[in-house]
């Protein structure tokens, strides 16, 4: 959360009671286990960001970005100029990096104008530990892809 | 003479410091332009805030006597820029010497002789009201209605802050004051006070209401981040951290994490606060005589998210290109504090400093160059420089230059390669801009913080569609002009010219991100 505005604090935050965002959030799998004070937190602690069409939100090669959450339109998944993947709402990308604190193999690429929930790299590990039932969603999730991974490569 | 109504190549809307940046450039550049605000005066915000004590920015007046020198401009948070002798580094002449944060009216003073002396005119109390887009042969025109006529113009800069208080719509938040209507600190005398908000201009209303009030609450969901612990400008600055050390020892201020649910009006005419804790979710219910709501600032952009301004988040930022252009609406530029919605690569969740004036103020005087291109088809010239005296250009770059030490992980110096045989100097660019712009081969100079408490340079380099980060060690003097520094800067210059050697290699499937 940022807040300076030199005195005011310009961004974000506070009581955000973003009845809305919280809905979206609820009719996710990776928060589906979360209940309405759990949720709230979610919203408040991570940064609501968009991109425009186009946009690169994740960049091959460079670290420091964080975990993501697609909250409304779909990013691609780009490796050296091919688009192996496609993510749509409810989807998260950027754990790989932030996780293993490695530079991204892939760009991600906002294909549509993107709104997406962002948890800033240094923050994700207190994150997950503090949500273990979000942590278990996204282990799921990931033996999904990997499942998948292994079928594209058999 | 003021700018009346009519046709201009650019019309900046406000006169706070954004407005007045982006008008002393474009004035010093020759750029026929007119500049509109609602004020009667300059200053913008801070002919209003902050209410109590002083600013949180500093200006250090006794780094260095010469205003030219850059470190000058490094350890003045409060000056605007130009070249003009007489208008340089004006901060320094309103302070009173009790201390490096000026109150809020040495601010205005500042701002107000910057803009006598080196903003040119500016038509006051002339409110834009309204927007219309006229499609002619050339491509959009704006024409803004304002309280002096119509000012047409295809390149419109909207300076006009993050300044509209935001209250969430909590049951009985009427019954709070918002932010923008906190009266003097002796009138909450004797009072019990609940602030909602737990952010600096909360902690500020706190700070200023200590010596007064009876008892304090501040209250928010999460708990509140502090500057001196993130080591950036996130969180509650040291200026505020007083209530934090009444909330520990007994002095009458209770910090609670707490979700608000409604307010009410209780029988003997106090307040009622109904909260649910963090955490357990347990009720509570706060009785005081005074809720305050420092609840966030949104853009007041009026018409223009439905002509097509894509806008973001609580604060309704528009979403901006690396050149703090509209994504959504090209013509549609900003400055000042409005330019934090350029959110730049934000690496290791740090931001840039946009937010600030002594981020903003960089961001506009490259925003007015890049106007004088569009509007003039000026170029800027780009010097070639060897790849030796480029070493020496960016350790010193890197030790002194106020705008990438101030903008750090925003804004970079840019060397690219040239067909020449050396390096093309292309000037201060925003990061993001250089990786994404493709072209020759190039590095973009950058100064960078972490969150560890270092302040640090890292070298990207864009070769080929590759791009790659090179960090370097800090420095804790911040000197980056040792020979392990230039050894590190020159091998980097050597990718460079090699070029289109770096692409880093795909990984296995499903390594996705």
């Amino acid at each position: 959360m940022y807040a300076l505005c030199t005195d005011l604090d310009a961004l974000s935050g506070t009581m955000s009671n973003d009845a809305e965002l919280i809905d979206t959030l609820a009719g996710f799998a990776l928060f589906a286990d979360l209940d309405l004070a759990a949720l709230e937190r979610v919203a408040h602690m991570a940064e609501e960001e968009v991109f425009a069409a186009g946009a690169r939100v994740i960049r091959q090669g460079l670290t420091g970005s964080g975990l993501h959450v697609i909250l409304e339109g779909a990013a691609a998944v780009v490796i050296d100029g091919d688009e192996r993947a496609r993510f749509g709402p409810g989807d998260f990308f950027g754990e790989i990096s932030v996780l293993l604190g490695i530079a991204p193999v892939a760009d991600i690429v906002a294909v549509q104008p993107l709104r997406a929930l962002v948890l800033a790299g240094p923050e994700t590990e207190a994150f997950l530990l503090s949500n273990p039932r979000v942590m278990y969603r996204m282990l799921q999730a990931m033996a999904r892809r990997l499942r998948a991974a292994n079928r594209w490569s058999g | 003479m003021a700018q009346p109504a009519g046709s201009y190549p650019v019309v900046v809307v406000g006169s706070g410091p954004g407005g007045l940046q982006v008008a002393a450039e474009l004035k010093a550049l020759g750029v026929h332009h007119a500049v509109i605000s609602a004020d009667p005066a300059p200053g913008g915000m801070f002919r209003r805030w902050p209410h109590f004590q002083r600013l949180l920015s500093w200006t250090k007046p006794y780094v260095t006597d010469d205003l030219g020198d850059p470190l000058a401009e490094r350890a003045d948070w409060n000056s605007l820029l130009t070249e003009l002798p007489d208008a340089r580094g004006l901060q320094r002449g309103f302070l009173d010497g009790t201390s490096s944060f000026p109150s809020r009216a040495e601010m205005e003073a500042n701002l107000v002789a910057f803009a006598e002396r080196a903003a040119g005119d500016v038509r006051y109390d002339c409110a834009w009201q309204a927007t219309r887009l006229v499609e002619d042969p050339d491509g959009t025109r704006f024409v803004l209605e304002t309280q002096g006529g119509e000012y047409r113009a295809r390149h419109v800069v909207m300076a006009v802050g993050v300044a509209e208080p935001w209250s969430p719509p909590t049951p009985g938040i009427e019954l709070a004051t918002s932010y923008a209507d906190v009266g003097p600190a002796p009138q909450y005398k004797g009072q019990r006070v609940l602030i909602i908000g737990k952010q600096n201009s909360g902690f500020e209303l706190a700070s200023g209401m200590l010596p007064w009030a009876r008892s304090l609450a501040l209250v928010s969901p999460s708990p509140t981040s502090l500057s001196v612990v993130t080591k950036t400008l996130v969180g509650v600055r040291a200026r505020y951290l007083q209530p934090f050390e009444d909330a520990v020892l007994g002095g009458g201020v209770t910090i609670l994490d707490a979700s608000l649910e409604r307010i009410e009006r209780t029988a003997d005419g106090s307040l009622a606060v109904h909260l649910r804790r963090a955490g357990p979710g347990d009720p509570l219910v706060a009785e005081v005589d005074a809720v305050v709501a420092a609840t966030g600032f949104q853009t007041p952009l009026r018409d223009l998210p439905s002509l097509g301004v894509a806008v973001t988040g609580q604060s309704r930022l528009p979403v901006q290109t690396s050149w703090w252009e509209s994504a959504t609406l090209p013509g549609i530029h900003f400055a000042g504090t409005i330019t934090q919605g350029a959110r730049g690569l934000r690496r290791h969740g740090v931001p840039s400093n946009s937010g600030a004036v002594h981020g903003a103020r960089y961001n506009a005087r490259l925003l007015a160059r890049r106007l004088a291109g569009l509007v003039d088809g000026r170029v800027v010239d780009q010097p070639l420089v060897a790849h030796d005296a480029a070493v020496d250009l960016i350790t010193r770059e890197l030790t002194t230059s106020p705008e990438l030490f101030h903008q750090r992980g925003y804004l970079a110096r840019v060397l690219a390669s040239d067909a020449a045989g050396g390096l093309r100097d292309e000037g201060t660019q925003p990061l993001t801009h250089v990786l994404d712009a493709g072209g020759s081969d190039a590095v973009a100079v950058t100064l960078e913080a972490d969150g560890s408490g270092s302040i640090y340079p890292v070298l990207f380099t864009r070769i080929g569609d590759a791009t790659a980060e090179h960090v370097l060690d800090a420095d804790p003097r911040l000197r980056y002009d040792g020979d392990e520094t230039r050894k590190a800067i020159a091998s980097v210059l050597q990718r460079l010219s090699r070029g289109g050697t770096q692409r880093p290699k795909a990984g296995s499937a499903g390594g996705v991100s």
